[in-house]
């Protein structure tokens, strides 16, 4: 979207809108942020020290949000007859530059604490049980909307290729170079799909082919397209977007 | 020295006012980091001018919300637990009838509301903090609602779903500004208001 281009532009920006927003706020800001940055241990004379105060706070708030995924919930499902028409096209780049990949050739590659790291092609994909379900996506930017996707249960998945599921981290990267990261709890959530369908029909380009992983339980942007790797690993591996400051955990 | 001291009355006390100055510096975090998210998908047909924003962009505006949520919440809990165990909420917000609102509300407008003892709420005043009270209270529930529409879904459907709880969120937010903004220009109307919300005492009206 369009809207995407203009806030990846801004980025650079926003040390030099801090500075002189902290100018403005100046006692009370230096008051009170002092006091919230005992909590942290953070200097707070610079753009640096508001920063990392910040960052902290997010990775703090990954945590809260992990005591409060419960496995268990589920999030609402709907009719068909509240579908979104049309679903919202969303990426960090334009609907015109959407890639296009190629199913003949097609692989998904594993790696990381996987027992069996052949790689997957389409029809071996398809060929596995599928689920459907029609939830709502929440994108970051506060709009909603509400689609409908089949695929396999990933924890079914994750089990068939002996996945460890007692590692932090599962780790994508797509054909659109795009990457981001998920925690174990949301990777096993039965409403977690490996999905190949949207509506009733095979994933359009723009919606993610071949693969999409769906998560009603996270953000959209947490829910990355074009799958072509995953890693399951206990190292953090950030991601495109939380690498430039959005929340890591970002759960619904 | 007795004279002295009898100079001075006590108006507020330090744990409303702390709690105040945090609360005001939480809300501006709040509302300015809050508009630049609005922007990032407007509910209305107008968006907020960027230099009355916080954060610079959309991931630096939600680090500062999700972090002054924190600070805002710890500290009305502080406020809400001390106006009521210590009995500050029964003795300087009620009572609270309609028809004094209205008497002193329309005073205030005539410029004719006596404010001369400043450790007494009158009706208006006693109803405008009621009412950020209020707005605070729907803004985290509303808050909550749209940050956890699975995992606190049973909320999320109070508010009528999750895009009627961004509504809510926006209408409190905006309820709320209007009553600062009021709150604000009394202040400034009655200068000497402003001292004793660092000091907690006010010179005896002789």
């Amino acid at each position: 979207m369009k809207k995407r281009t203009m806030e990846t532009s801004l980025a650079g920006h926003s040390p030099k809108l801090i500075r002189s927003i902290e100018r403005r706020l100046f006692l009370k800001q230096g008051l009170s942020l002092g006091a919230l940055a005992m909590l942290s241990g953070c200097e707070l004379t610079d753009d640096e020290g508001v920063q990392s105060l910040l960052m902290g706070m997010s990775r703090w708030n990954d945590r809260v949000q992990g005591w409060l995924f419960n496995p268990n919930k589920l999030a609402p499902e709907y009719p068909e007859s509240a579908i979104t028409k049309p679903f919202p096209f969303n990426a960090y780049y334009g609907e015109d530059e959407v890639r296009l990949v190629d199913g003949k050739s097609y692989k998904l590659e594993l790696s990381g604490l996987i027992r069996d790291q052949k790689p997957w092609t389409l029809p071996e994909l398809y060929a596995l049980p599928q689920t459907s379900q029609i939830t709502r996506h929440i994108c970051i930017e506060g709009w909603s909307a509400i689609g409908k996707w089949s695929g396999v249960r990933f924890s079914d998945f994750l089990a068939r290729i002996g996945a460890d599921t007692t590692a932090k981290y599962i780790g994508f990267e797509c054909a659109d170079d795009y990457t981001t990261s998920i925690d174990m709890a949301t990777a096993l959530h039965p409403q977690t799909l490996l999905t190949f369908r949207f509506g009733d029909q095979i994933l359009p380009p723009k919606y993610g082919f071949p693969m999409k992983l769906r998560m009603p339980t996270k953000l959209g942007f947490k829910n990355p397209k074009h799958i072509t790797a995953m890693e399951v690993t206990n190292e953090y591996p950030g991601g495109y977007w939380e690498d430039q400051g959005y929340n890591w955990y970002s759960g619904s | 020295m007795e004279a002295a001291q009898a100079q001075w009355l006590k108006v507020h006390p330090l744990v409303v006012r702390v709690t105040h100055w945090i609360n005001a510096f939480g809300i501006l975090i709040m509302v300015a980091s809050g508009w630049r998210i609005y922007n990032a998908s407007p509910l209305f047909p107008f968006r907020i001018p960027s230099e009355l924003t916080l954060g610079g962009w959309l991931a630096g505006a939600l680090q500062w919300h999700f972090a002054a949520m924190w600070l805002l919440v710890i500290n009305g809990i502080v406020y809400l637990s001390y106006g009521i165990v210590s009995g500050h909420f029964r003795r300087k917000l009620f009572p609270l009838t309609p028809g004094a609102v209205f008497r002193d509300v329309l005073g205030a407008l005539r410029g004719k509301l006596a404010h001369e003892d400043l450790t007494v709420y009158n009706a208006a005043q006693r109803a405008a903090y009621l009412a950020i009270i209020l707005c605070a209270l729907v803004l985290v529930l509303s808050g909550l609602a749209i940050w956890k529409p699975v995992q606190m879904q049973e909320l999320t459907a109070l508010f009528g779903g999750y895009e009627s709880a961004r509504v809510v969120h926006f209408l409190a937010m905006a309820l709320l500004v209007l009553i600062v903004v009021v709150h604000v220009v009394m202040v400034i109307l009655v200068p000497r208001t402003f001292p004793t919300m660092f000091s907690g005492r006010a010179r005896r009206a002789s």
